[in-house]
């Protein structure tokens, strides 16, 4: 095991030796670095071509200057030296200190969208996969192929246009007319008609009663003008923590188990008192505050389940925790919510709060709640996009793993000795269909980092797309070459956990030492 | 070797559980050849069939309306024509009564006719595409075979050479060299070729480093095949190499590479469209799809139809490819059925004894 792996990271060290190189030498074979001042008319332009050949060391031929700048970037390895050295950028900027700027920005970008990505589209694979065959599995099929062949930079320019634009127009005046209204309804409701399945009557029930409620909710938002003034209040946080504590109950133990559900329903009930307790303390918030408050949350969910106990005490715990988080989560939201109308009429923001580029509003003050919103405002365009182009992939490789599990025969014994439908599903076939999903996603999180380049550019986020862009278009190698290092050594470690999760994951597959 | 050795097992999982269900299923298709069975396969496969149809009328469209290669075609304008403004520019071709007007997809701010500029993109889109999947295919194909079968050192060589490219994103990989194939200062050697043919140009440095996911594929293939009896019969019967190859070993790993080229292909459209959006693929003043959504994005609230017409080409060629490839995939692979219920649970049961397989091809 341990051969292996230092075997592999050896293997690694030359392959990103010779791919470093070849990327320093077709960076800098791309274009003419003093191209732009050979056509300008400057006084001094003889000066300033000197100064960009000193500064970017032109006049050593490129596959020295690749092993001046290894050079520099082999001090990187040194452990609390300090002496890391990539290189300047053509304005003279440190390239380290242009990476981990840039760097900060991409996770922003990225990680809220892969997140809810891996979890959006795990979920409609398993559903479709239970449901082969069925309207919703061709309908989705269909979404996710779309899905697959649409061209980001198009769905984001079309995204600012409806998404940012036509919302903030709709936020000055949010009256939802009734036609419109019912017709939203209607269209949810055929959805959940679609998704729920089973004999007609139950479609048309279930469709029928998301209809109703789905325009009723919005007759009402239009006539309080709640897109204005947003809020949830203890009352609605209530009815959906028991919603959640049924919902949560149901796929990690069953309602069989009473006391599961009691004890996430006596989290609801923490939940909603605590909601009055933590809301001074929510005043004055700050993320590590907030974080160390969602710990808390699930410690005191486990906790009740815990002392709950029951035949199943794990189930307990875990339905508990979840429905914690996810009451906590509430919480939050109405915190948002209640931040919401003094973020839109800030005077910077003024009354249009769908941001279209940038990460943040410049200039913009306020305590951690403004500042939160103003980031969550800036992200919620390419987070939508990055999920609608990489959902597919995860959809499609769920709903074949699922439906490879569903056929094996180890289901069939669940299901001959009685076992429940959601523990056949839940215990047996999702955690088997997981194994080849977690390579997957270990794949993807390596792939990260330097993963959205286009995005980057359409919303104009300054991470390590942009750097990597902005670099090869000046062919200056030494910005690229950062991008690079970085994007490859995550790739890399993330491929070897990748194989190693598998053969833990798997114990048939084994790996040669 | 130090290569991830899961892949190999799973792949040779994968090709056993393959020939398991190709022999069951062989008794419902017996007295045919292995072509007529994918033929008739690919043939029932409804989305496919859309998709392969949709793909020829865009393609004839494309090729024939403005012309190419040196032949001028049926549409009055031409990418670079400019012409007075017709109603402004909006597009004149309506459903009800069916017409097509003068400009059909409209006109841009000085003129331009947008149908004869988006046949162009879609053109220049469909032949960096093909360059792509011809020599991302060819490259692949003989790498891949070349280590799979003869193993040693030359496996060593041309795997480290893979993984030495697979490890760069392909998107960073092919903006560089994007941005090569742009390159048009004096003195270049390939400036005189590319001033005319500059599409043709990206097209093959895509093509030259898009190969690597294809290369390890088809060593899975090799891998497996080469074990089997009938490569062991035909060698001591005294096959060369080059024979056991190209007549034993290569008609079998086909139906991996054909999938695979086409759902390269798939992506090689939005990888073209990407780079010409970022200014680093297609230049003005020749023009492509994505240079067109890049060049109009702003005018969106003025003049809408610069935008659609340009994306919704882009999707539609993109969408054909892959439902082609889901079609051809379904027709090679017997596992994996989409289509018609009924026969599909049918072999979802014989083959439901084998192991839980990682989809190889997902990577690509």
């Amino acid at each position: 095991m341990v051969t292996y792996i230092v075997r592999r990271l050896v293997t690694a060290a030359f392959i990103l030796l010779g791919a470093s190189f070849l990327v320093y030498l077709l960076t800098a074979l791309s274009g003419d670095p003093l191209e732009e001042l050979r056509t300008s008319s400057a006084p001094n332009r003889q000066a300033l071509m000197d100064a960009r050949i000193n500064l970017l060391d032109l006049d050593t031929p490129a596959p020295l200057r690749y092993f001046k700048w290894l050079g520099g970037a082999a001090q990187c390895l040194v452990p609390f030296g300090n002496a890391c050295n990539l290189g300047k950028n053509i304005a003279g900027q440190p390239i380290t200190e242009a990476l981990g700027f840039a760097l900060v920005q991409t996770l922003t970008l990225v990680t809220g969208a892969t997140i809810l990505a891996i979890l959006i589209g795990i979920s409609l694979g398993i559903v479709t996969a239970l449901r082969q065959y069925s309207a919703l599995d061709y309908g989705v099929t269909f979404m996710a192929f779309l899905f697959f062949s649409l061209p980001i930079f198009w769905v984001a320019v079309l995204l600012k246009e409806f998404g940012a634009i036509g919302f903030n127009d709709f936020l000055r005046n949010p009256e939802i007319p009734p036609v419109v209204a019912l017709g939203i309804g209607a269209v949810l409701g055929i959805v959940g008609a679609v998704v729920v399945g089973g004999a007609v009557r139950r479609r048309l029930i279930v469709g029928g009663s998301v209809f109703a409620a789905v325009s009723l909710i919005l007759f009402y938002f239009s006539l309080t003008q709640w897109f204005r003034n947003p809020g949830l209040g203890p009352v609605i946080i209530a009815i959906m923590g028991v919603g959640i504590a049924f919902g949560i109950t149901i796929l990690v133990s069953g309602l069989k188990n009473r006391k599961a559900l009691q004890s996430s329903l006596i989290v609801v009930g923490i939940g909603v008192v605590a909601y009055f307790a933590v809301q001074p303390l929510l005043n004055d918030a700050t993320g590590l505050m907030i974080f160390l408050l969602a710990i808390a949350t699930i410690l005191v969910g486990v906790a009740v389940g815990y002392f709950m106990g029951g035949y199943d005490r794990g189930q307990s715990m875990r339905a508990a925790g979840l429905t914690a988080f996810l009451v906590g989560f509430l919480v939050v939201v109405d915190k948002f919510m209640q931040a919401w109308p003094s973020y839109f009429n800030n005077s910077r923001v003024r009354g249009r709060p769908i941001a279209t580029i940038g990460a943040g509003t410049p200039n913009i003050q306020g305590d951690f709640w403004i500042m939160s919103t103003d980031t969550l405002t800036h992200l919620v365009l390419p987070t939508i996009a990055l999920i609608l182009v990489s959902l597919a992939s995860y959809t499609r490789f769920t709903r074949s793993s699922m439906l490879e599990i569903m056929n094996m025969d180890y289901i069939r014994t669940a299901r001959a000795k009685g076992l429940s439908e959601r523990s056949v599903i839940m215990g047996h076939a999702f955690r088997n269909a997981l194994i080849p999903i977690a390579t997957i996603v270990a794949f993807d999180i390596g792939a990260l980092i330097g993963g959205a380049v286009i995005t980057e550019t359409v919303f104009s986020v300054r991470g390590m797309g942009f750097l990597f862009i902005d670099g090869l278009l000046h062919t200056d190698p030494n910005p690229v070459m950062g991008v690079f290092l970085c994007v490859a050594i995550t790739a890399m470690v993330f491929n070897l956990i990748a194989d190693l999760a598998y053969s833990a994951l798997d114990p048939r597959v084994r790996i040669k030492a | 070797m130090s290569q991830p050795t899961q892949e190999e097992e799973l792949l040779a999982q994968q090709a056993l559980a393959e020939a398991a269900a190709t022999h069951a299923s062989s008794e419902v298709t017996s007295g045919l050849s292995q072509g007529q069975i994918v033929r008739k396969r690919f043939f029932g496969h409804t989305g496919a069939l859309i998709g392969l149809a949709v793909f020829a009328v865009i393609f004839l469209l494309a090729f024939t309306s403005v012309g190419a290669f040196g032949i001028p075609g049926w549409w009055k304008y031409n990418h670079v024509d400019v012409s007075p403004l017709v109603n402004d520019g909006a597009p004149t071709s309506s459903f009800w009564p069916l017409a097509w007007g003068e400009h059909p997809f409209g006109q841009d701010r000085i003129g331009l006719d947008l149908f004869a500029m988006t046949m162009r993109g879609a053109q220049q889109s469909i032949t960096v595409m093909v360059l792509i999947g011809a020599i991302a295919g060819a490259v692949g194909a003989i790498v891949g075979g070349l280590a799979g079968y003869f193993r040693g050192w030359v496996e060593a060589i041309l795997m480290r050479l893979t993984d030495v490219i697979i490890i760069i994103p392909l998107l960073l990989l092919a903006a560089v060299v994007g941005q090569i194939a742009n390159r048009r200062d004096e003195g270049s050697w390939l400036t005189g070729f590319a001033a005319n043919n500059g599409v043709v140009i990206l097209g093959i440095f895509l093509g030259f480093v898009s190969w690597v996911g294809l290369a390890r594929l088809v060593r899975g293939e090799f891998l497996t095949l080469r074990e089997r009896e009938f490569v062991d019969a035909a060698r001591i019967s005294g096959a060369s190499n080059a024979r056991i190859i190209f007549k034993h070993i290569l008609p079998n790993a086909v139906g991996v590479l054909i999938v695979n080229v086409t759902l390269t292909m798939s992506a090689a459209i939005l990888l073209e469209t990407a780079l010409s959006y970022l200014g680093l693929g297609v230049k003005a003043p020749d023009t492509s799809l994505g240079l067109l959504v890049a060049q109009n994005q702003e005018a969106f609230a003025t003049r809408p139809w610069l935008f659609w017409f340009p994306g919704l080409f882009i999707i539609l060629i993109c969408l054909s490819i892959n439902f082609i490839g889901d079609g051809l995939r379904d027709a090679f692979d017997p596992r994996q059925k989409k289509f018609k219920a009924k026969t599909a649970i049918e072999t979802t049961r014989h083959s439901s004894t084998t192991a839980p397989v990682a989809d190889a091809s997902k990577g690509s």
